[in-house]
């Protein structure tokens, strides 16, 4: 494989659906290359079960065009749908059947070959954890148990591409750090799709994010994009007697300041300097009293706020 | 890929609780005329021998089966067919086929063969009950295998419409009704006529179905049928592709 472009795995264009004349989803585009995971970012409501389910070809799209691995999704379902696996928010569990029986079936259902299947089903049970539960109905399997499942039928296949929908919900918290490693090694050698609404789940598993709201894109870059909207270095800092903001802006390496509450202040440092240590001590000297002081990072709905916020500047200035 | 989702259908139809238990009751109706059609054989078989030409066994205990069997398929199969695809409505698990490398014709039709090997098994062991008879005396094949023939196409036809009507809905109990309202319909749809040649008997299923309790295999009767399952397969093919344009 070539080094410098990795091949697209999904290359969707203009995507739009509504439902009875309201609109789900708006002009979206994706593009995921091989070894890449993209976060789907947004709150409940805002389009990405919707794009997730036309990707996997569950919803036909009102318009626009899905390519995965080359092939086109809406003129030939079945070759496209062989790259792809697919976890729904609600895993698609058989619960009468035995795990080993499901796992064989969503293998054979994915064309894999009859005398490879026993193989594919337990690499995909020892990826997942499953290795003990082979044997057992999928219905007395526990939450956390059964989403390993239905991340397994994702993945019994091969696929280049993997999309799955809120695959940490309903986790507990040891759980959630095996699925997140599970897809972080998912990543390396093909493209994994992750919706979530989970602001650290995309920065601790994804290399770029798209967030959505109200159906269409508002913000598509790297992590490290995200950071910077989140308040990059900024320090949040609290001062029960505080001093006035010129005071606080002349600590050296602060570059500004400026008020976020009664008691709290935001301090954005200028390039390379540390002013923290500064604050402290000069807390201590002038008794400002300092209580707080920590990375000052906004919260998704925050981001949310400030991402739509700007959306509607933009149309209020091309009016 | 049929087979494989037509495995699956069967294996589910014989994990839950509700086949087995419309299996046992089939059986024991069945099993129950057959014993009383025998006892009647046996009381009149001697005044029988005074005939010139008396009907056998075949005609007195074996085809009357056949033709209860055909009223219990009538009620019966509604009944296994309404999960088919409500049920993986209902649980969501409908997206584990939609985004199989399959089409929604290989989704339908491995189904409805899933539920059709089911149905065969009574079907069969009605035929097991009649050919037990040839033990005590001897029996006629022809008759006994066009029987066979006419119930499978029935149960396959009512299995058919069953699918159907379980794409319709994410309620397994409206699609049965759906499925006992539509087959009892075209049932009995004749009786609202006497003229044997009118548009309303051409549809009847039970008009279709008497040639083969008398030992006729006609040909009208299977086109018929194929024309009745293949309509309703496609129906329930195009109900699918609807749902993922419609969402």
């Amino acid at each position: 494989m070539s080094e410098p472009a990795p091949p697209l795995t999904l290359d969707a264009r203009a995507l739009s659906r509504s439902f009875a004349g309201r609109s789900a989803v708006r002009d979206v585009e994706l593009k995921v290359s091989r070894g890449e995971v993209l976060g789907f970012l947004g709150p409940n409501g805002a389009g990405k079960t919707t794009t997730m389910q036309m990707l996997t070809g569950n919803l036909s799209p009102g318009s626009g065009s899905i390519s995965i691995c080359g092939v086109d999704l809406l003129e030939r379902p079945v070759e496209a749908k062989r790259h792809v696996g697919y976890l729904p928010e609600t895993p698609p569990l058989y619960k009468e059947l035995r795990v080993d029986e499901y796992l064989a079936l969503a293998a054979r259902l994915h064309r894999v070959a009859k005398k490879s299947v026993p193989g594919a089903v337990t690499a995909a049970k020892e990826r997942c954890g499953l290795g003990t539960v082979g044997r057992q109905l999928i219905g007395t399997l526990s939450k956390g148990y059964q989403q390993r499942v239905g991340i397994a039928q994702a993945i019994v296949h091969e696929p280049d591409l993997i999309i799955l929908d809120e695959p940490t919900v309903g986790l507990d918290p040891n759980q959630i750090r095996e699925i997140r490693a599970l897809i972080r090694e998912l990543g390396k050698g093909r493209s994994v799709i992750l919706s979530t609404h989970i602001l650290p789940e995309v920065e601790s598993v994804c290399d770029r994010v798209h967030i959505m709201h109200e159906g269409t894109l508002v913000y598509s870059g790297t992590i490290d994009g995200l950071r910077a909207l989140r308040g990059g270095r900024a320090l949040q800092v609290g001062l029960r007697e505080p001093p006035p903001l010129a005071e606080l802006a002349a600590v050296p390496g602060v570059g500004n300041a400026e008020a976020a509450g009664a008691y709290l202040f935001r301090v954005e440092p200028n390039d390379g300097a540390d002013p923290g240590e500064e604050i402290v001590r000069r807390s201590v000297e002038k008794g400002w009293r300092l209580f707080q002081i920590g990375p000052a990072q906004a919260s998704l709905e925050e981001i949310f706020a400030h991402l739509t916020q700007r959306e509607e500047d933009n149309a209020e200035a091309s009016k | 890929m049929i087979f494989t989702v037509a495995a699956k259908e069967l294996k589910s139809l014989f994990a839950s609780p509700l086949a087995w238990v419309v299996l046992a009751f089939f059986q024991l109706i069945l099993a129950w005329i057959f014993l009383s059609r025998l006892d009647a054989f046996l009381a009149i078989q001697s005044q029988l021998v005074a005939l010139a030409n008396p009907p056998g066994a075949t005609e007195i205990v074996v085809a009357p089966v056949f033709a209860i069997g055909s009223i219990v398929l009538v009620m019966a199969v509604p009944l296994l067919a309404m999960r088919l695809v409500a049920e993986e409505r209902r649980n969501q698990t409908m997206t584990f086929l939609l985004s199989a490398p399959i089409s929604m014709a290989d989704v339908v039709v491995g189904k409805f063969l899933g539920l059709l090997v089911f149905l065969l098994i009574p079907v069969l062991l009605i035929g097991v009950m009649g050919a037990a008879l040839a033990v005590g005396g001897r029996l006629d094949w022809g008759l006994v295998l066009s029987n066979l023939i006419g119930l499978a196409l029935l149960a396959a036809a009512l299995a058919a419409i069953g699918l159907y009507t379980s794409c319709l809905t994410a309620h397994p109990v409206v699609a049965a009704v759906a499925a006992l309202a539509i087959s009892l319909a075209l049932w009995m749809v004749n009786l609202a006529t006497s003229d044997p040649g009118s548009a309303v008997s051409l549809v009847s299923l039970l008009k279709h179905f008497e040639p083969f309790t008398k030992g006729v295999v006609d040909t009208a009767s299977l086109a018929y049928f194929a024309l009745l399952i293949g309509l309703f397969l496609l129906l329930a093919i195009r109900r699918l592709d609807a749902d993922r344009l419609r969402g």
